[in-house]
């Protein structure tokens, strides 16, 4: 089965040799998760969020787990842009699998510089904008939840890289998703992925206090499935530009589903956690799903669903 | 050092250990052996992540599992039963399918000739049961074993069979001041005999130890415990804290995995 995909973008299109992306921050550089699975068989990988500096991050407790999810609040650790590029990129198998860079930045300038910084290098595919870490007390959120800063963010980093791919990760905290779809698609950007982690809260009752030490985190997993569904499907009739959806997915048919709603290709994220060779067997199952739902190919099923 | 491999093992038994009733709280649980390919090359210290397949979605991490021992008949882990993850693994019958990936991070140092002092708090007794069966010369470790539970809860009898090991309860505080101080002979002897110190248990213990061979100038290694929920090193949410004398210049004086670069450190090398 043809499971290869095109994203056309506005400005760079993305060809991917399968719809299954591992999602940032869930995937580490990747290298991690060699002993598990070929890395090359993955339509891409994105890789844990990069700054311009290295990260040291959120204090812990940073992780806990909660019903059918997790909240994290790592706060972006990460050995900053120039260590990847020196130390992990060259053993990734970026000619025959798409690396995406997840950037992080606290302002459009920085963003532009970031992306300038990567626009040359061939081993980089396309990147991710993150507009919309819940974790980080400076730019995250708030960039992804104000139309003009999202759309100032997106226009940066289209012109600091324009010969990659640009794809904008939307957070689902905000009133209208489609409106800030909208607006990065109206800054430039290629596609867009959503949803990044919802909002959320633990406690810790004997102790009488926030099971994190940032207090609140980005939930992901199977509890936030439906949501990234409603968030994907509102933004793929909102925009022409391609959609990648996450949330939540762990099966094939999981995958299928944001396909149906309007997504041309998928993320693993907390899937990976449940068993480090989630994105693997992923992909392996995908035309045997496929057929089961009647489609000769993944791309047939976008959009494909049936609403009257 | 074996590398890592993920498979569907089966459940060969759950024994509980400790008192009889139907609350039991501590268990060796016994899975079929791993096909890993080098299987053998894993040492005592390295853990694996251990997840039933009656987590179903409801509990999305795998529990991180010092490796007891592992055999060419079984993998054996060896646990308490605290959480929700655990509360459902005291339910595991013969034949369930458990997903197991490892073996993961580093393990303890051996060295044959050296005069070693194990010293394990609670449930940090476990992997010192495969360190002392895989030792080449045994005679040469000693251990200090302290603990709250009754002895019959935890796997010390696999020890006692091949060393001598120092036992101390420590419901009261009176007896607390008699361990710290038992521990505090046996680090500096240790010290003077230009031996290697080995210590697994909870954070304020493990706290204890690196003091202690800080004030003794002693050699030792400490094997971390936290929260995990990868066990590969990508999640970022395990991390400790490196020291001054962290041998990596990129990543000294930052947050390290413990899953990856531990979850054995040096003692002087990161901060608890």
């Amino acid at each position: 089965m043809d499971l290869s995909i095109t994203l056309k973008g506005q400005c760079r299109d993305l060809t991917l040799k399968n719809p299954v992306l591992t999602a940032s921050g869930t995937f580490g550089s990747g290298l991690e998760f060699a002993p598990y699975g070929d890395l090359a068989s993955l339509g891409g990988i994105v890789v844990k969020g990069l700054s311009l500096k290295p990260r040291q991050g959120n204090p812990q407790p940073r992780i806990v787990e909660t019903t059918a999810g997790m909240l994290n609040a790592v706060g972006l650790q990460n050995d900053g842009v120039e260590a990847f590029l020196n130390f992990k990129l060259p053993h990734l198998p970026w000619r025959e699998t798409a690396i995406v860079a997840n950037l992080y930045a606290t302002s459009p300038e920085e963003f532009r510089e970031l992306a300038s910084r990567l626009n040359g290098e061939p081993g980089i595919a396309a990147l991710e904008v993150n507009v919309s870490c819940p974790n980080v007390a400076a730019g995250g959120a708030l960039f992804g939840q104000d139309p003009k800063l999202a759309h100032a963010v997106t226009r940066a980093v289209r012109e600091g890289a324009p010969d990659k791919h640009v794809m904008v990760k939307l957070s689902p905290n905000v009133t209208d998703i489609a409106l800030m779809a909208k607006s990065v698609e109206d800054a430039g950007a290629d596609s867009v992925s959503c949803i990044n982690t919802l909002l959320g809260m633990a406690v810790d009752l004997p102790r009488r206090r926030p099971a994190l030490a940032n207090i609140v985190g980005g939930l992901s997993g199977p509890a936030i499935k439906p949501v990234a569904l409603r968030c994907v499907w509102q933004v793929a009739r909102a925009v022409s530009i391609p959609v990648v959806g996450l949330g939540g997915i762990i099966t094939a048919d999981d995958a299928l589903e944001f396909l149906l709603v309007g997504a041309s290709a998928i993320q693993v994220g907390t899937a990976n956690f449940l068993r480090p060779d989630a994105a693997f067997a992923l992909v392996a199952e995908l035309p045997a799903a496929c057929e089961r739902a009647g489609a000769a190919s993944p791309r047939e099923l976008t959009g494909a669903l049936v609403t009257d | 050092m074996s590398t890592p491999s993920s498979s569907l093992l089966t459940v060969l038994d759950l024994v509980p250990f400790g008192q009889t009733g139907p609350e039991h709280r501590f268990f060796a649980l016994r899975l079929s052996r791993p096909d890993w390919p080098d299987w053998n090359r894993w040492r005592p210290g390295q853990f694996v992540m251990v997840r039933p397949l009656s987590f179903g979605l409801e509990i999305p991490w795998a529990r991180p599992f010092g490796i007891c021992h592992m055999t060419a008949r079984h993998l054996i882990c060896f646990f308490q039963v605290h959480g929700r993850g655990t509360q459902r693994m005291a339910k595991l019958a013969p034949g369930d399918e458990v997903r197991v990936w490892g073996p993961l991070g580093n393990g303890f140092a051996m060295e044959e000739d050296t005069p070693t002092l194990l010293l394990a708090g609670g449930m940090g007794i476990v992997p010192f049961v495969g360190y002392v069966n895989r030792h080449p010369q045994p005679w040469n470790l000693t251990m200090l074993f302290g603990h709250r539970e009754p002895l019959g809860c935890y796997p010390v009898d696999s020890i006692n069979e091949r060393i001598p090991v120092d036992t101390l309860r420590e419901p009261e505080s009176g007896d607390l001041d008699d361990f710290l101080f038992s521990l505090q002979e046996r680090i500096r002897d240790n010290a003077e005999q230009h031996g290697l110190v080995l210590a697994c248990g909870p954070r304020p213990f493990l706290l204890t130890v690196q003091q202690l061979a800080a004030k003794f100038g002693a050699r030792a290694q400490l094997s971390l415990e936290n929260r995990m929920a990868c066990g590969v090193g990508a999640c970022l949410g395990c991390v400790t804290r490196t020291t001054a004398a962290w041998p990596v210049a990129a990543t000294r004086e930052t947050p390290v995995q413990v899953c990856t670069q531990g979850p054995v450190f040096w003692a002087n090398q990161v901060e608890l």
